[in-house]
Order: C-alpha cells, then sequence, then structure tokens
C-alpha cells in the first residue's frame, strides 16, 4: 500500500463520501417515487419510468454534458440555491458530483423498489386498513418491511453504481487532484502516466473492497428472505 | 339496527348494482351466489376497502356512505377475515394478533381472552409460513376480533381447507355469532355452510342481491338456488335427547317433532342449538306405517302440494303433525302408483339424516 500517495487517499476518501452521500440521497429520494410509480393509474407512469430510466441509455457524457451545463454557477439552478443559502458551486465542487450521482444512479434504486413495492400482495394492505392502520401507517408497518430486501439491492447498486462512475464525474467534478478527483479517474491518470504500481495499489483496494461488500450483502440478503 | 344500502361500482368489466337491500343484523348473514357473481366485490365494498363505489350504504344509523361522501376504511370498524387469510408473512402469529390490538387500544388482557376464544394459544410464537390453512384462518379470525369490530366479514375462509379444518372453523363462527352480538357477513358458493350457519341469506346473481331472506324461509322456496347441487333439502333446527333407548339419541325440533338418530351421528355432535340436515331424496312415503323394514323414523305427515321437479320426478312438501315441513322426493310412477293428492296423510320414511350442527 506505500504505493499509495496521499492524493490517492484523498481519491478513495471522496469516493466513498460521495457513494455514501448519494445512497443517502437516492433512497429517501426513490422511496416516495418508487412508491408513487406503483400506485399510480393513469398513463403518465410509462412516462416517468422512461424518465427514470435514462441514464440507463444515455451515454454518461451526454448526461454529464447536460448537467455541466445546469450548474452553470450563473445558471437557474445555482442561483435558485444560492437563494436558499447555498454559497459554493455546483458544477467542480462535491454537491455537485453528488448531485450528478443521484441522477445517474437514480434507476438503480428506483427499479428495485418498484419491483419490491409491487410485490407487496394486495390483500396484505387491506388487511392492514380493516386493522386500523392508514395510509402512512401501512407504507411503514408492511410495505418497507416487506421490501427490505428491495431497499439492500437499491443501496448496494447506487453505492457501487456510484463508485464505478467515471464520466459524469469526469465532466462534472472535472478530474481536480486531491478536491474532486475520485478513484475511477485516479486509476485511469496513473495508467496514463504509466505508474503501475499506483493504479495496482488502487485496484486491488477496490477489488477487496467490492468482494467484502457484495458477499455482506449477500449474507444479509439471505437472512432477509420473507416466506409467504 | 340494519344494514341498508344500495351500491353500484364497476371493477373492470365486471359491474356490481345491488339494489337496494336491508339487512338485519344479528346472526350470520350468508352472501350466497355463484362464482362472479360480485359476494366479494360486495363485501370489500362494505368494509370500505373498494374505491368509488357510487350509492348509499348505512350500518345501524351510521351513514357509511351517502351523497357520494364514505367514511374511511380504517373508521367503520369492520373485521374482516380474507380467504387465505392474509397474514402478514413478516410477523409472527402472536405479532399478528399484537398488530391489530394496538390500532384498536385494546389491553394485552384482551389479546389473551381472543387467543383463548379462538384457540390458538399453542400457535403463539409461530411463524405465519408454519401454520397450516386452518390455524392461519383461526389466527385471521382472532386478528380481526381484537379490531373490536361492530361487523364482522368472513370472505370464504373455508375455500381451499381440509374437511376437519373446515368443521371445525364452521364451529367457531357458529359459536362466535351465538354468544356475542356482534353481526356476521359471511360469503360463500357452498350450501352446506349456508345450512350450518347462516341466520339469513342473501341471494347474489350478476351483481345484484336478488333476495334476503330468513333461512327457514330460503328452504321452504323448492326452486332455492340453495338446492342446485343437492336437491331440495329439509334443516330441521332443536336439541338431541336421550331416546327411549340408553344407547339412541333424539333429536326434537323446535315443535317437538321426534328423530331417531343413528348412533355415531350423535356422538359426534352434542349441541343444544343443533341442526338436522334430510335430503328430500331421502325421504321416502308410504299410504300406512310399515313393519319388517329397517327403517325407524316413520313420521306421519300431510301432503301440502305435490308438483314436478326435474328428471321425472316429484316433489312433495309434507307437513308433519307439530306443523314441521319436510321435503320428499319420489318418482313421477310413485306418485301415480300410490295415487297420491294435497290433503292426504301419509308416512313419511326418513332413510338417512345428518346432524350438521
Amino acid at each position: 500500500m506505500s504505493a499509495l500517495s496521499t492524493l490517492d487517499w484523498l481519491a478513495l476518501a471522496l469516493t466513498a463520501q460521495v457513494a455514501a452521500t448519494t445512497t443517502l440521497a437516492l433512497l429517501l429520494l426513490s422511496t416516495p417515487l418508487a412508491w408513487a410509480i406503483v400506485r399510480m393509474r393513469s398513463r403518465l407512469r410509462v412516462v416517468i419510468e422512461a424518465a427514470v430510466a435514462l441514464p440507463l441509455v444515455l451515454p454518461p457524457t451526454v448526461l454529464g454534458f447536460y448537467l455541466l451545463i445546469l450548474m452553470n454557477p450563473e445558471g437557474a439552478l445555482t442561483q435558485a440555491l444560492r437563494a436558499l443559502g447555498f454559497d459554493g458551486q455546483l458544477s467542480f465542487g462535491f454537491s455537485g458530483l453528488v448531485l450528478a450521482s443521484v441522477i445517474y444512479s437514480l434507476p438503480f434504486a428506483v427499479q428495485p423498489l418498484v419491483h419490491a413495492f409491487e410485490a407487496v400482495p394486495r390483500n396484505l394492505l387491506d388487511a392492514a386498513t380493516t386493522l386500523g392502520a392508514g395510509r402512512w401507517d401501512r407504507f411503514r408497518s408492511v410495505v418497507i418491511p416487506l421490501s427490505r430486501r428491495g431497499f439492500l439491492t437499491a443501496a448496494t447498486l447506487s453505492f457501487a453504481h456510484t463508485v464505478g462512475e467515471f464520466g459524469v464525474v469526469l465532466m462534472v467534478g472535472g478530474n481536480i487532484p486531491g478536491s474532486t478527483q475520485m478513484v475511477s479517474i485516479a486509476i485511469y491518470d496513473h495508467v496514463e502516466a504509466l505508474e503501475y504500481s499506483q493504479a495496482h495499489g488502487l485496484s486491488l483496494v477496490m477489488l477487496i473492497f467490492a468482494m467484502v461488500v457484495l458477499s455482506a450483502v449477500y449474507a444479509i440478503n439471505r437472512r432477509l428472505v420473507v416466506r409467504p | 339496527m340494519s344494514l341498508q344500502g344500495e351500491l353500484r361500482l364497476q371493477v373492470g368489466g365486471f359491474v356490481l348494482d345491488t339494489g337496494p337491500f336491508t339487512v338485519p343484523l344479528q346472526g350470520v348473514t350468508v352472501l350466497f351466489g355463484p362464482s362472479g357473481c360480485g359476494k366479494t366485490t360486495l363485501l370489500r365494498a362494505i368494509a370500505g376497502l373498494e374505491k368509488d363505489v357510487q350509492g348509499r350504504l348505512s350500518f345501524a344509523g351510521q351513514h357509511w356512505l351517502d351523497a357520494g361522501r364514505a367514511v374511511r376504511a380504517v373508521d367503520r370498524r369492520v373485521g374482516f377475515v380474507f380467504q387465505g387469510a392474509a397474514l402478514f408473512p413478516h410477523l409472527n402469529v402472536e405479532q399478528n394478533l399484537a398488530y391489530a390490538q394496538r390500532r384498536s387500544g385494546g389491553t394485552v388482557a384482551e389479546r389473551n381472552a381472543v387467543v383463548e376464544r379462538v384457540g390458538i394459544q399453542p400457535l403463539l410464537r409461530r411463524s405465519v409460513a408454519q401454520l397450516s390453512g386452518g390455524e392461519a384462518q383461526r389466527v385471521a379470525i382472532g386478528r380481526a376480533l381484537l379490531t373490536k369490530p361492530q361487523l364482522l366479514c368472513l370472505d370464504e375462509p373455508l375455500s381451499g381447507l381440509d374437511w376437519q379444518a373446515r368443521d371445525a372453523l364452521l364451529d367457531l363462527v357458529d359459536e362466535l355469532a351465538h354468544e356475542s352480538a356482534l353481526p356476521i357477513l359471511y360469503v360463500t358458493h357452498s350450501a352446506a355452510e349456508v345450512e350450518r350457519l347462516a341466520s339469513r341469506v342473501a341471494f347474489m346473481q350478476q351483481g345484484r342481491i336478488v333476495a334476503v331472506e330468513s333461512f327457514q324461509h330460503a328452504l321452504s322456496q323448492p326452486r332455492s338456488p340453495l338446492f342446485e347441487q343437492d336437491g331440495p333439502t329439509t334443516v330441521f333446527e332443536g336439541h338431541q335427547e336421550r331416546g327411549e333407548r340408553e344407547d339412541l339419541r333424539c333429536f326434537v325440533t323446535h315443535s317437538g317433532l321426534r328423530i331417531l338418530l343413528p348412533p355415531l351421528a350423535a356422538e359426534q355432535r352434542g349441541g343444544t342449538r343443533s341442526r338436522l340436515r334430510i335430503l328430500a331424496r331421502d325421504v321416502g312415503v308410504a299410504l300406512q306405517p310399515l313393519d319388517g323394514i329397517s327403517i325407524q323414523n316413520q313420521i306421519p305427515a300431510r301432503i301440502i302440494t305435490l308438483e314436478p321437479y326435474r328428471f321425472g320426478r316429484v316433489l312433495l312438501s309434507l307437513e308433519t303433525e307439530p306443523g314441521d315441513r319436510l321435503y320428499s322426493e319420489i318418482t313421477q310412477l310413485s306418485a301415480e302408483r300410490l295415487a297420491l293428492a294435497p290433503g292426504q296423510t301419509v308416512y313419511a320414511l326418513v332413510k338417512s339424516v345428518a346432524l350438521i350442527r
């Protein structure tokens, strides 16, 4: 590990931080969104589902490009955030990285939750209603516990996808070492500069990390199975 | 005290349009009709589980649906037992019960009383997946009772259960109806369940409530839909007594008619509120009492009506001495040979009886 420089460690720390924040934000955002999609009867559902799935299809650079324009310091979004007390800049900064990651990884959080919510039998919700549970109570006491595996999948995919992201964070973050450089880009830079030992070091850290996390996830997943 | 209303609802291609109905809130009212006639949809609409229901509905003076304003399902206090029980798979039996008890503001003591009542003490720690179908329905009934309901709805609770489990659950529902003032709505397409439980029957056909009749009145119609499977059937209500011989028991109807019971049937049920079922095709007639025949129940009766029934048969409506009605189904040929006519006195030969309660 001595091959890793301070900048490499900063890239690792930043990646972990961005991924964790993104995952948290995605779970908070996707839960109501997925529930709204599942409950939606109108044709609007198709449009919303398509919009959520867009990042799966678009080249990351296309998304990154639009996001970069959206995050223009003089643009409407940044100005609106300033009015709310935000005093930084979105592009080439931490908030921009998180915002971009949230949008880029949105389908990876929403889709598992939609599937999980749809799998909750309707008669269990009806039963909860007749047992005196209101709307929020039903969601909290029936839907969420029966969707635990969906939440785990959503969190894992969001985190992993954010860690592995390249194009979008390159466009939006700008690859500033020690500030907005994420691991995936750092490895690329090392390879470009023929610094193979550092590329090896970072890659090995990522490999071990991924293996440990996935093993943990599968272990938890097995324990969460609810037999109907 | 009654459940009154007129409900209209469209679900996909199916239209529920009940027409005006009034159901007294006492005992067990069975919603009876063929599959797909809208029984379950009606039950769900009454419980408030269906959206966009039109019309009106009032329960004992409370307006549950009126001029487009609907009381929420949560506020109707209707206990609902679903087909297949619908227990929460992420909770064990005790937690399923606690779910209902906490939300109705009940105490743990009340919960224990219900556990005792429905007989699920040994199941409390079990996971829902480990329950048999009958056990799951027992838990579901207990869970529904813990909501302190003012009406209990059961939607085909016996479907998919073996006969022992059915039998035990029917006993439980019957006892609950009898020992508490809780009115019960029970959906089924099985005439046997009607005969066992019903205080009255609401007949449904193609989304409409065709009639709401008392149980005995429903049985007095020879063309009742109840008879489609097994033909016309007599169900006597009464109790059991010791017979003339020590080892034989007797069924005594409310009006005092005595019918000798086969030993096994009497052992199975000992209730004081029994029901005895006699199929019309198990009753023959003779012009005088017969000796030298194995049939012991020979009941003097008067022919009230005599009408052609299906398959070249004749259905006799008989009135026994104390005033009970009894169906007999014989062939057209027999009726002609015996020259049977209304007003005539005959002896009804009852070949087989079944204690159903």
